[in-house]
């Protein structure tokens, strides 16, 4: 039975490659698989680039219907686009006094502001009409406070934001830089020594792992209160240190299981100790194997909402349940919170983008020995 | 360069032995090959000898100081392993450095040594290269390199040609041959290959189950086999063995054949047999093919093998089958009957209950 009706490929194949992948038929399949993917990673980008817009729209935008999702800037790319002649009650177009057809946006577009990006920012207070007028004239005034007058608000100091997004870089950045150095020992002995219950060792370090954190927040909460590390950095970065700890354990072991005991065992005989044969010869190995961990830490720190919200209230607060409670504000602030998103996401992307060669390895790692 | 002594030295894994009390003397400049099936304890031994695995009894000394417990970097041995392992991450030159800069041996001096090694490799072209971008033999060379370069007092390869083809075996092996006599290095190497051991060893040491079954110069191991195990685990085939009846100067083996005992053995075999029962051993090369031979076989198969043709023969039935050299134009057509003689100077005899072979004039 033919699979095939057709002879072959078009063009002579000039690549090492299965028959039935250069088939004519099996490459429309591709092309068609590779539309529905591209659909699908725009139907999931669609929340960033939406949120993304967000954070420049002006209050009433952000909630406006229909939805306004091009962007329009004096004299900018696509300003053409979005303008239109005003017509008249009788359709026919308005004309100014030089006769020229009198403009108006087109209810798809919106002003592209600054005022939720800079708002994040800054503690502010509403004015009246008459105090806006008056330091409207006040020439102190920086770029800022500018963009924030235009909304009748007027900067009193550094919003919460700020120190919290500090909180949160120091202790998901701490808690991952610790939680994958003390994995990577534990990993490591786990991985060459033969350690009395091992198996059970292992099996509890993960269960640590098994209970949600809802549960054990009330415990947790009161311990930290006995304790006086309620609402401090060293709380928090202890206990995501803790939490990551089973996760990176696990992830480094299985790539240290990786790297042949003879690499250490040709640097002992070299002349090495152990502990420098562990350095000069198993780290520069395990990198793809750290890299990884230090990503799925530094993520789920960096997230972590649910024991953030509990243990903390002011000093150590941070991010996640901050952006939640900027809505609280005085009405919603949608363009404050989407530029708190935003902010938020760049860290990971960043480390993410950074040791994206070692994570490309790292998911193969193992795959393949020669 | 120093000398090994190994002192009863054992190694357990539990209750099981993996080496059973083992007593051994590498000479200065001596080439040991450790030989065996997978499993018999060879590696392990050099393992201890290297220090990476710890003894369960015994003691090891080199150059008569004992290092049973010091740790493997205090031995002063270099270690060559089967997969070479290289460090993946260093370039050529750093591999081959890395040695040196463990004894903190000054920079200019080191490169000096690296480059006298590289030299005498003929890897110079590759400094710069990183191990995963090599050939096999040329990963082994630099693994051969990183061994020699800091003039160790002893050298230890385990299985370092496993890993490569066929030809650049043989070729990596007269490569590690001559490094030997230019160097004079004190070496133990380890293989399952026959043909590797009788090449390279000064001496073999045959090891089986956990045992020593014999200690010798190659052509000691290929002549005069222990017993039954080395008769059959040295040559390709084996030695032939045929279990026989002695009586009267006479063996009677499978088939009715009747094999006249040399004069020189007859005393030997009527002292150290009880009751007759007796192997009869000779090597493919020790039959002697001739219209008028006193023994006789059927023709089972026969390999065409180049330089000469391997008849096999059967004795009587099917099931006693023996290997005999021939000429290599010799062409038989199956089932023809071939006569032979056994050559009287090759002739070995086993006592089949204790598996050891009999040796002339011993039970005199």
């Amino acid at each position: 039975m033919a699979r095939f009706e057709e002879s072959g490929p078009r063009s002579p194949v000039v690549e090492s490659i299965r028959v039935d992948l250069v088939h004519p038929r099996a490459q429309a399949g591709l092309a068609i698989r590779s539309v529905i993917g591209i659909v699908i990673v725009l139907i999931m980008l669609f929340p960033v680039i939406w949120v993304a817009m967000t954070v420049f729209k002006t209050r009433p935008d952000t909630v406006a219907v229909p939805p306004k999702f091009i962007p329009y800037v004096e004299d900018g790319l696509l300003s053409d686009f979005c303008m239109e002649p005003q017509l008249n009650k009788d359709g026919s177009v308005k004309l100014d006094k030089d006769g020229q057809p009198v403009l108006k946006e087109k209810s798809i577009c919106f002003d592209v502001v600054l005022e939720g990006a800079v708002g994040l920012f800054f503690e502010r207070r509403t004015l009246t009409a008459a105090q806006q007028k008056k330091y409207a004239d006040d020439p102190n005034l920086g770029w800022a406070d500018r963009i924030l007058l235009k909304r009748g608000t007027l900067i009193t100091g550094p919003s919460e934001f700020v120190q919290r997004f500090r909180n949160s870089l120091i202790i998901a950045g701490t808690s991952t830089v610790l939680s994958v150095a003390f994995g990577l020992l534990a990993a490591y002995a786990f991985s060459r020594w033969d350690i009395s219950g091992k198996p059970d060792l292992l099996f509890f370090i993960l269960s640590t792992r098994m209970l949600p954190p809802v549960v054990v927040t009330i415990p947790l909460f009161l311990m930290y209160r006995q304790l006086g590390v309620y609402d401090t950095h060293i709380g928090m970065i202890l206990l995501y240190t803790v939490f990551n700890l089973s996760f990176s354990v696990w992830l480094l072991k299985g790539f240290i299981d990786e790297i042949p005991r003879e690499y250490e065992e040709a640097a002992l005989v070299d002349g090495y100790s152990r502990l420098q044969a562990f350095r000069k010869v198993v780290l520069p190995q395990a990198v793809t194997g750290i890299a990884a961990t230090t990503v799925f830490c530094l993520i789920f720190a960096w997230n972590e909402y649910a024991f953030s919200l509990m243990l903390t209230s002011d000093v150590a607060r941070t991010a996640p349940p901050s952006i939640a409670t900027t809505q609280g504000a005085g009405g919603l602030e949608y363009a404050i919170i989407a530029m708190a998103s935003m902010l938020f996401l760049i860290p990971v992307v960043v480390v993410t983008f950074a040791l994206r060669q070692h994570l490309l390895r790292g998911v193969t790692f193992g795959a393949i020995r020669q | 360069m120093a000398t090994i002594e190994l002192r009863q030295v054992e190694k357990k894994f539990g209750a099981l032995h993996a080496v059973k009390p083992l007593d051994l003397t590498i000479k200065n400049g001596e080439f040991v090959v450790l030989l065996g099936p997978s499993g018999c304890g060879k590696t392990t031994t050099l393992r201890m000898i290297s220090g990476l695995e710890a003894v369960s009894g015994g003691h090891i000394y080199l150059d008569g100081r004992d290092v049973t417990w010091l740790h493997p970097s205090e031995r002063d041995i270099a270690f060559v392993f089967q997969f070479f392992a290289l460090y993946p991450h260093m370039t050529v030159q750093d591999n081959i450095r890395f040695p040196l800069q463990a004894q903190g041996v000054a920079a200019a001096e080191a490169e000096k040594r690296v480059a006298e090694m590289v030299k005498m490799l003929r890897i110079e072209h590759l400094l710069k290269l990183r191990p995963g971008s090599l050939s096999g033999g040329d990963r082994q060379r630099v693994a051969l390199a990183r061994a020699l370069v800091r003039r160790p007092a002893a050298f230890l390869m385990d299985e370092p040609l496993g890993a490569l083809d066929a030809d650049l075996r043989e070729s990596m092996r007269a490569e590690i041959k001559r490094l030997h006599i230019a160097n004079e290095a004190t070496s133990v190497y380890v293989t399952h290959d026959q043909i590797e051991a009788m090449a390279l060893g000064d001496r073999i040491v045959v090891m089986s189950a956990a045992e020593v079954q014999q200690v010798g110069t190659p052509a000691e191991v290929y002549h005069k086999p222990a017993n039954l195990f080395v008769a059959r685990f040295i040559g390709s085939p084996g030695m032939n063995l045929i279990k026989g009846r002695y009586a009267d100067g006479v063996v009677h083996l499978p088939g009715e054949i009747r094999y006249q005992v040399p004069d020189s053995w007859r005393g030997t075999l009527a002292e150290s047999l009880k009751d007759g029962e007796v192997i009869l051993g000779f090597r493919p090369e020790a039959g002697l093919l001739s219209d008028n031979g006193t023994l006789t076989g059927r023709v089972y198969a026969t390999d065409m093998q180049g330089a000469f043709t391997m008849l096999h023969l059967a004795l009587g039935d099917e099931t006693t089958l023996v290997d005999v050299r021939a000429e290599r134009w010799v062409d038989y057509p199956l089932d023809a009957l071939v006569r032979f003689d056994i050559d009287p100077e090759s002739v070995r005899f086993f006592d089949p209950r204790t598996e050891k072979a009999l040796r002339r004039g011993k039970a005199q």
